[in-house]
């Protein structure tokens, strides 16, 4: 392997990381940060599979008034299942866990990450957090008491609670060891030449987030923990009849559940800032703004957990507070959209399905953070809290920011993971249809909850009377999640297709300059490179990106995934 | 019910819910020209600059200082403008006169109940017209959300001390109270009304609805089976609900999730108020709150089994 030249790199290698070991048990006990990032891709899948068919569910119950397809205990199961798998077993690891684990160490020209035993385990932990779940879901009893698991409700509930709640214990260690894992990586094992000015922004993004994951998940941890005294031991913390008081339990949750945010957020930025670079050739606007504000905003992110609490009792005081420290993140979160759109300007916008989701996230972001303003402002709160201008509002940034940019990551990097090509005009369909079902389920909830519809009711027709423009709103929202559905699943389709039956991908179909695209065959060597990459310039620098689109070069960024290359490209300086 | 509200917000009928619209569609109209400015943008550059070769690769272009320091200053002034105004409107909802009139709330799975200064009890909220309330809240069991669209206004209802909220409304009417912080399976049914009466209207209901200490036991148990919400799970008419009818109830023989039975005599209609999860009736899910206990008086719950009986 050490006489490999570059020219070999366009070629498809006979031996990759997908095919040097194989059988289940090879997967099983890879420390390979590639294989690992693909085990996180298959569960978190299929968590988001079951996820999604609760949220399906959901809407089904609410498109008509009266009881539709089930009744209020099993309502008040779904809406809880489908929050606490999403949220914790979907867009908490799904970034950080599949392309955090796939990208990072190859864009900063590193081997693998700092512990590969280590990362193995976290997908170990996390597992034992997913059947400790399901097992409390399955076996042990029903679950209603929304993801939040508000005390006392969630103290006086059914003992399967108890297995959600360690659930959540457990998988957080799998979040702590992996954020572990990527700040020590990003710090030690960066390639010669990849100085922090030079980092991907995604890497920035899974740095900061992975500062979060490591300062805020032990807080849950504890949270847990004091569950479990309170339940087994009679100490009173949150129970009223114990002496406790349940408004604190809410902010030991908000303490780890709003930075947590961040762990959702920050990825997707991160994918956004190098879709935005990579398909308008242009350098990403106000890097060092992005780079350091994403810290920035990992650090802000703990001191805004008391603005879910403005109605919760807590002092007048504590909210006005709040409510100014939420805007100080507020506005370097809109600074990034303003640098997204200029990162456009003057470059050579090409629209493949991954843009597509790029720009679909600056739209769909944009609205979630204009009514988190609406929310973040005290008087306006009082009346959108707990409604479903809020359940719009967080769909909008978690939906349609985090796992849009999530979808459009995959697609970016689908051809490097797998080797393989989708189907383009199926991919644009598909994100077409996704962009209509989502704005169709989650607009009109921002206008259901403005008027007044509170979040987590089985049913409505007792409020027809007075409101009602309930029903048809509610029914339009719910042909909006199946156009949605219906999106999601032609993705699944054609990323079926693509495996079995999709074109090879070339090197780097996208024309993209950092190291994934331009020092790696495709699907990537066992090992990433065949030796340790020497950088010499920004991840976003095109004008100096000879060796892609130098004078021997016509480019890749046909898209079709056949780009044949067969002059060598200048060699590396140094 | 002329009064449909706007496109966004439902009918206001509070003193400040103008101050909260107004607030609203200041926010609400800086977003859609600021949304329309950033996506135009991005629609144009999309278009304006789309590939046209392969081979594309233009040049780096030079940040503009001032295009930066714009996007900077002109969101901070935006948002410190709607935090000073949102922060005004919102000490203003939240600091009662002094001379409202006060009434207690007590929130349950899942009924409310609102006491009045002179005694009286009702389900139903009412309130003199253009006169402040204050509402002094507490819960017996989980959270609630004491929350009137109409109103604009809400707050938490917790179990171990009192919230507060306060209003006037501006006009006679009937307006819808829901709960806003999940508390359970009947969480979508616990509602109720505020309706709005002129000052002499309001004043006799007031006295229709005095505890009537000529009552019989059983009668005075009629009104604490409505006004504690008891109907949300006990039918009278031999419909199951949550809970099991009371119809024919007393004198029954009761069959329990653990295997023992009993009959329902006056002892086990008492301990099964008091003490609900020690003995559950087979098919049903130990769901009732246990606070009755230490909420209802000796007399209450006597008055209960006395009307339980007699079903």
């Amino acid at each position: 392997m050490s006489a490999a030249t570059h020219s070999d790199l366009s070629q498809r290698p006979a031996i990759h990381y997908l095919n040097h070991e194989k059988g289940l048990w090879s997967w099983l006990t890879t420390v390979d940060h590639k294989r690992i990032g693909i085990m996180y891709a298959i569960v978190v899948a299929l968590f988001f599979l079951v996820g999604g068919i609760f949220a399906t569910l959901v809407r089904v119950e609410l498109s008509a008034p009266g009881e539709t397809i089930m009744g209020q205990d099993s309502y008040n199961q779904a809406f809880t299942l489908h929050a606490v798998i999403m949220v914790f077993l979907v867009i908490i690891p799904a970034v950080p866990g599949i392309l955090g684990n796939f990208v990072l160490p190859i864009q900063i020209g590193a081997k693998d990450v700092a512990f590969p035993r280590l990362n193995l385990a976290s997908w170990y932990i996390f597992m034992a957090g997913a059947v400790l779940a399901i097992c409390g879901w399955l076996v042990v009893g029903k679950v209603d008491t929304g993801w939040t698991f508000y005390t006392p409700y969630s103290s006086e509930a059914s003992d399967a609670v108890l297995w959600m709640t360690s659930a959540v214990f457990v998988a957080g260690f799998a979040s702590i060891f992996t954020g572990i894992n990527f700040v020590v990586t990003v710090h030690k094992m960066r390639a010669p030449g990849m100085t922090w000015n030079r980092l991907p922004l995604f890497v920035w993004a899974i740095y900061a987030t992975a500062i979060v994951q490591v300062l805020a998940t032990p807080v849950i941890g504890i949270t847990m923990v004091l569950l479990f005294l309170e339940k087994f031991m009679q100490i009173g913390i949150f129970d009223p009849a114990l002496g406790g008081d349940p408004v604190l339990f809410q902010h030991f949750f908000w303490f780890y559940s709003h930075p947590a945010v961040y762990i959702m957020i920050l990825p997707a930025m991160g994918i956004i800032s190098d879709l935005m670079g990579t398909f308008s050739r242009q350098q990403v606007q106000g890097y060092t703004f992005i780079a350091l504000s994403s810290v920035a905003i990992a650090f802000l992110g703990f001191l805004v957990w008391g603005h879910h609490m403005f109605v919760a009792g807590q002092s007048a005081i504590s909210s006005i507070i709040f409510s100014m420290l939420t805007f100080l993140i507020g506005i370097p979160t809109g600074i990034k959209v303003f640098n997204w759109v200029g990162t456009m300007y003057k470059g050579s916008v090409w629209l493949q399905t991954p843009m597509l989701y790029a720009l679909m996230f600056l739209f769909l972001f944009t609205i979630g953070g204009f009514t988190g303003i609406m929310v973040g402002v005290l008087a306006t709160d009082v009346h959108l809290h707990d409604t479903y201008f809020v359940v719009a509002h967080f769909h909008y940034v978690m939906m349609g920011g985090a796992l849009i940019a999530l979808i459009g990551g995959m697609h970016y990097w689908w051809p490097k993971i797998t080797g393989k090509m989708y189907n383009e005009t199926l991919g644009r369909i598909a994100a077409l249809l996704v962009f209509v079902g989502f704005n169709l389920t989650f607009f009109t909830q921002f206008i259901l909850g403005s008027r007044g519809m509170p979040r987590r009711y089985h049913d409505y027709e007792l409020l027809l009377e007075q409101f009602p423009e309930f029903a048809p709103l509610h029914f339009a929202s719910s042909i909006g999640s199946w156009i949605l559905a219906a999106g999601l699943f032609l993705i699944l389709f054609y990323g079926i297709h693509s495996l079995l039956r999709g074109k090879p991908a070339s090197q780097n179909p996208w024309g993209a300059v950092t190291l994934e695209w331009t020092h790696t065959t495709t699907p990537p060597d066992p090992h990433n490179f065949h030796h340790t990459p020497l950088v010499t310039r920004g991840p976003y620098d095109f004008h100096l990106a000879d060796d892609v689109f130098g004078p021997f070069h016509t480019g890749d960024g046909a898209g079709d995934g056949v780009g044949e290359v067969t002059e060598a490209p200048k060699p590396e300086e140094a | 019910m002329e009064d449909k509200g706007t496109l966004w917000l439902p009918e206001n009928a509070s003193t400040y819910a103008g101050d909260v619209d107004a607030l609203f569609y200041f926010i609400y109209w800086v977003s859609v020209v600021l949304f329309i400015l950033v996506i135009g943008a991005m629609v144009y550059f999309a278009y304006k600059y789309r590939r046209r070769s392969e081979a594309d690769r233009p040049q780096p272009i030079k940040e503009s200082k001032l295009v930066e320091a714009s996007w900077v200053v002109v969101p901070t002034i935006l948002v410190a403008i709607v935090f000073t105004w949102g922060f005004q409107v919102f000490i203003k909802m939240g600091v009662a006169p002094p001379n409202a009139y006060e009434i207690t709330v007590r929130a349950s799975k899942w009924n409310w109940l609102f006491e009045y200064p002179n005694g009286a009890r009702s389900n139903e909220l009412h309130v003199p017209v253009s006169r402040p309330i204050k509402l002094k809240m507490s819960s017996i069991d989980v959270l609630h959300s004491f929350f009137v669209p109409a109103f604009r206004t809400k707050q938490d209802v917790v179990p171990n001390r009192y919230t507060y909220v306060w209003f006037e409304a501006t006009r006679q009417d009937t307006f819808q109270v829901m709960c806003t912080e999940y508390c359970g399976q009947q969480h979508s049914t616990m509602l109720s009304q505020v309706v709005v009466q002129s000052q002499g209207d309001f004043n006799t209901w007031l006295a229709e609805n005095l505890i009537d200490e000529s009552a019989t036991p059983a009668e005075r148990g009629e009104l604490l089976y409505n006004q504690q919400g008891c109907f949300a799970c006990h039918s009278l008419d031999g419909t199951t609900g949550s809970g099991p009818t009371f119809q024919g109830l007393s004198g029954s023989q009761r069959a329990f999730t653990d295997g023992t039975t009993a009959t329902a005599d006056a002892n086990y209609l008492r301990e099964a108020i008091i003490n609900p999860a020690a003995q559950v009736v087979q098919g049903f899910a130990p769901v009732m709150p246990g606070q009755y206990g230490t909420t209802l008086t000796a007399e209450e719950i006597d008055a209960l089994v006395a009307y339980i009986q007699e079903q």
